[in-house]
């Protein structure tokens, strides 16, 4: 391997903690001084929007995954719950209040006060768990509504019914986000400067292209990255360094890094046997063992819906018209929400069957997690559709994202392994 | 007796899972066609217009063993949104031309897709109430969203629906909510002469039948109330909260209603969401539209920083003179719960007694409940006294 090659890979992994740590550190002066934290989530994350107004950005769905990560979720849990909240609800919404009971105390720093929340309809729970920091802190929420995939037959393009149904969803997504410019100034005190918000288009669109070049080197035999291990590092920067020049630079490293493992024939799993796509998150308490449980087998996850939906909504071709800033921000919110969004998560099964013969994939996990009902609700369901329609094998298990006391080992590997004894059989049987 | 035999008849109406009085109208209209509509709102005018009757699919209660449908929907998700599914799966819901669900939550939308899969043969339709209802946009869009589910009905039923139509249908319906706001007058005012359950089932029964129909039974039972020789009692008067979507079972009502009085409650209540007229002089899709952001109740799945829930809540409970509140939420409801808690922090902070439940629409046992209620009422009694 030449130096330059060994110089190249581990460079996303650096730079991707770098810039984590980076965002703590922000978020923590932040909380010690006062600067104005905006509040998103990240599916319609709107950085392009709120960096222009100098907010420092907090991602709470992020934070909460990293009290799970750091194998802390649990304690954070069990405060909401005492403060009134069910077993039965988000996860993500209980680590959260958890962290913020505790006067924004986290295992990676301090998580500012809200000046401003914008939560957004793409996932309901958002709305609610907006609600909750309205009424503790008193801050002001906007409720960005994003209306989303409609069904089978209204949202076919090229139709006079996606026409119609297009056009009056930009006009409302336009005038609220006028509305929230107004906010955003009133909050801040600073004029919108539609040629910041411009600069941060840009670099979203550069950024766009370089996730998707990123995704793509999974097209390869075998795989050069595992991604629900790469790809939640890709999707956190996609998300907090959305629309600026270092989450556009960390892409480029990225692309670099992988295609330099293409090259190099680097596999992420080591001998490769089986190429699976992921269908809802992965168990973050249990995150380092959720991936294992298919690397000992040789399985390698070369994509998931997580990629899509938490990654930003840079659908293929996602591009702003950067001569139209706030018009072109409203469609691409819009087409987002449609395909990237909603309908990646409730009717998944075309992405899927496109996935399955691009990527090679020998079968499909779906984790269904007890605590989001947005990413679950439908996946056994949809399993079936792929086994009888399109005879992919497909393995249902449960567990959920941040609680630590919904992850069953043995019974889950029983499951997984399982599903792999079949899975060769009907590798075998297919020829593959 | 007439009262009782039609509060026993619209009680087999409610429990029977085969919708016979979907059935009876198809017969009678052989070339008509059934728009379902999940919880909570639906603008039934628009398909009433059309000559298209809307049916309220809220769920089977625990009238149908589900099976089907827990092979296509994860475990943890709430009872409604899995017994609706299988109402359709066991061939219940054959009639259906159209199915559409609002974005209510997070289960039922994507429930939404597995109807799609399912029934290649049906429409089904998300529908997108606004959640930004402040927006100055608000009203406009639901315009144009309601116009698109006009033009999906339109193709249904092979007839334009003409604003004079529309507007005779905001009539009739105008006309039912009117009665129906009369029945919990009387709840409010005299409980003692219409039970929890009573009024329960005339709100539920008007999505299970023609709406002209409806209206007609609610006059004679407006009629015949009235007359009843009931008496009031000793019993403390609360507010029920947590029936927005999911239905508490009839027999849960009843062990309530032994103990309080149940003097106005959230139940169904997407069939009662606007509180006033629909006016019917200009655009009537504007006023439907309008009419829902501006003339319109709460619930835990609408977004309206203008009607903040826990203080909508304050004010029923003010409004209907009760004395304490009953906050229930359906098992697995992830707003509902949400909720709950917000709820219970206000009560709290406004020292109103309030008992905190949780329910499935399946229960079949309610010693339980009826031990809590019991308590609760007995407590309060004792206090008051």
């Amino acid at each position: 391997m030449s130096t330059s090659a060994q110089e190249i890979l581990g460079t996303s992994r650096r730079e991707g903690r770098r810039l984590m740590d980076l965002w703590w550190q922000r978020m923590t002066e932040a909380a010690q001084t006062g600067h104005p934290a905006a509040y998103v989530f990240v599916m319609a994350p709107l950085s392009e929007l709120l960096l222009t107004f100098d907010f420092v950005i907090n991602a709470p769905e992020i934070t909460s995954l990293q009290t799970a990560i750091r194998g802390q979720s649990q304690a954070y849990i069990q405060l909401a719950e005492d403060y009134g909240f069910s077993p039965d609800i988000c996860g993500y919404v209980k680590a959260d209040v958890g962290v913020q009971l505790k006067q924004g105390e986290h295992p990676y720093g301090r998580v500012p006060k809200p000046a401003l929340v914008v939560t957004n309809n793409v996932c309901n729970t958002y709305i609610k768990w907006a609600e909750f920091w309205e009424h503790y802190y008193g801050c002001p929420v906007f409720t960005f509504d994003l209306p989303g995939w409609r069904g089978r037959e209204s949202l076919r393009e090229g139709t006079e019914a996606f026409r119609e149904t297009f056009e009056n969803d930009c006009r409302y997504v336009l005038g609220q986000l006028r509305e929230l410019v107004e906010l955003c100034e009133r909050v801040t005190g600073k004029p919108f400067d539609i040629d910041r918000f411009r600069e941060h288009l840009r670099e979203a669109n550069r950024m766009a292209e370089l996730y998707h070049a990123v995704c793509d080197t999974n097209r390869h035999v075998p795989a050069p990255f595992n991604a629900p291990l790469e790809g939640v590092t890709y999707q956190g920067i996609a998300n907090l360094y959305r629309g600026t020049p270092e989450g556009t630079r960390y892409f480029e490293l990225a692309l670099e890094e992988m295609r330099e493992r293409v090259r190099l024939g680097m596999a992420a799993v080591p001998d490769e046997r089986f190429r699976l796509v992921l269908v809802g998150t992965a168990c973050y308490s249990h995150f380092r063992r959720f991936v294992e449980l298919f690397s000992s087998w040789g399985g390698v996850f070369v994509h998931s819906t997580y990629m899509v939906f938490a990654g930003g909504g840079f659908l293929p071709g996602f591009r702003y018209d950067l001569s139209r800033p706030l018009e072109s921000f409203a469609e691409q919110m819009v087409r987002a929400t449609y395909w990237g969004w909603t309908g990646a998560m409730f009717y998944q099964q075309e992405w899927l069957d496109q996935v399955v013969r691009d990527w090679k994939v020998d079968g499909i996990c779906f984790h269904g997690v007890k605590s989001c009902r947005t990413t679950s609700t439908g996946l056994p369901d949809v399993r079936e559709w792929m086994r009888v329609q399109r005879n992919v094998p497909g393995l249902f298990i449960q567990s959920d994202l941040v609680d630590p006391r919904l992850w069953s080992d043995a019974q889950i590997k029983n499951r997984v392994d399982a599903f792999f004894e079949a899975l060769a059989a009907h590798k075998a049987t297919a020829g593959r | 007796m007439e009262l009782e035999r039609i509060f026993d008849d619209l009680r087999a109406l409610v429990e029977d899972p085969s919708f016979p009085a979907v059935r009876r109208w198809l017969e009678a209209n052989p070339q008509g066609k059934v728009v379902g509509h999940f919880q909570v709102f639906f603008p039934e005018e628009v398909a009433h217009a059309a000559g298209l009757l809307p049916v309220k699919i809220a769920g089977a209660g625990g009238t149908v063993q589900v099976r089907q449908a827990d092979a296509r929907i994860a475990a943890f998700v709430c009872s409604i949104v899995r017994s609706s599914l299988e109402l359709a799966l066991s061939g219940r819901l054959d009639f259906l031309s159209l199915m559409v669900v609002p974005n209510i939550c997070d289960a039922a939308r994507n429930g939404c897709g597995v109807w799609v899969r399912s029934f290649p043969q049906m429409r089904v339709e998300t529908l997108y109430h606004p959640h930004n209802a402040s927006s100055a946009y608000a009203v406009d869009y639901l315009v144009g969203e309601y116009r698109r589910i006009g033009r999906v009905i339109e193709e249904l039923s092979g007839r334009p629906i003409t604003d004079d139509a529309l507007r005779a249908s905001i009539a009739l319906f105008n006309e039912n909510r009117r009665l129906l706001r009369e029945v919990y007058r009387i709840k409010r005012e005299t409980p003692w002469l219409l039970s929890a359950v009573e009024s329960y089932l005339l709100v539920r029964s008007a999505g299970l039948m023609p709406r002209e129909e409806h209206n007609a039974l609610l006059r004679r039972v407006l009629e015949l109330v009235p007359q009843r020789p009931a008496k009031k009692q000793d019993r403390i008067r609360v507010v029920l909260e947590g029936g927005f979507c999911e239905q508490p079972p009839l027999d849960m009502l009843a062990v309530i209603q032994n103990a309080c009085y149940i003097v106005d409650d959230d139940l169904m209540i997407g069939l009662r969401w606007i509180t006033e007229d629909v006016p019917l002089d200009g655009d009537p899709w504007r006023n439907l539209a309008d009419s829902y952001l501006n003339r319109s109740s709460y619930s835990p799945v609408q977004r309206d920083p203008r009607k903040p829930k826990a203080e909508m809540l304050l004010r029923r409970i003010r409004e209907a003179g009760a004395e304490a509140a009953i906050v229930a939420a359906a098992k697995m409801c992830e707003p509902g719960l949400e909720e709950q808690v917000n709820y219970s922090r206000a009560l709290d902070a406004a020292g109103i007694p309030h008992l905190v439940m949780e329910f499935e629409e399946t229960m079949t046992v309610f010693e339980q409940v009826g031990m809590e209620v019991e308590t609760f009422a007995e407590s309060l009694l004792f206090q008051f006294a």
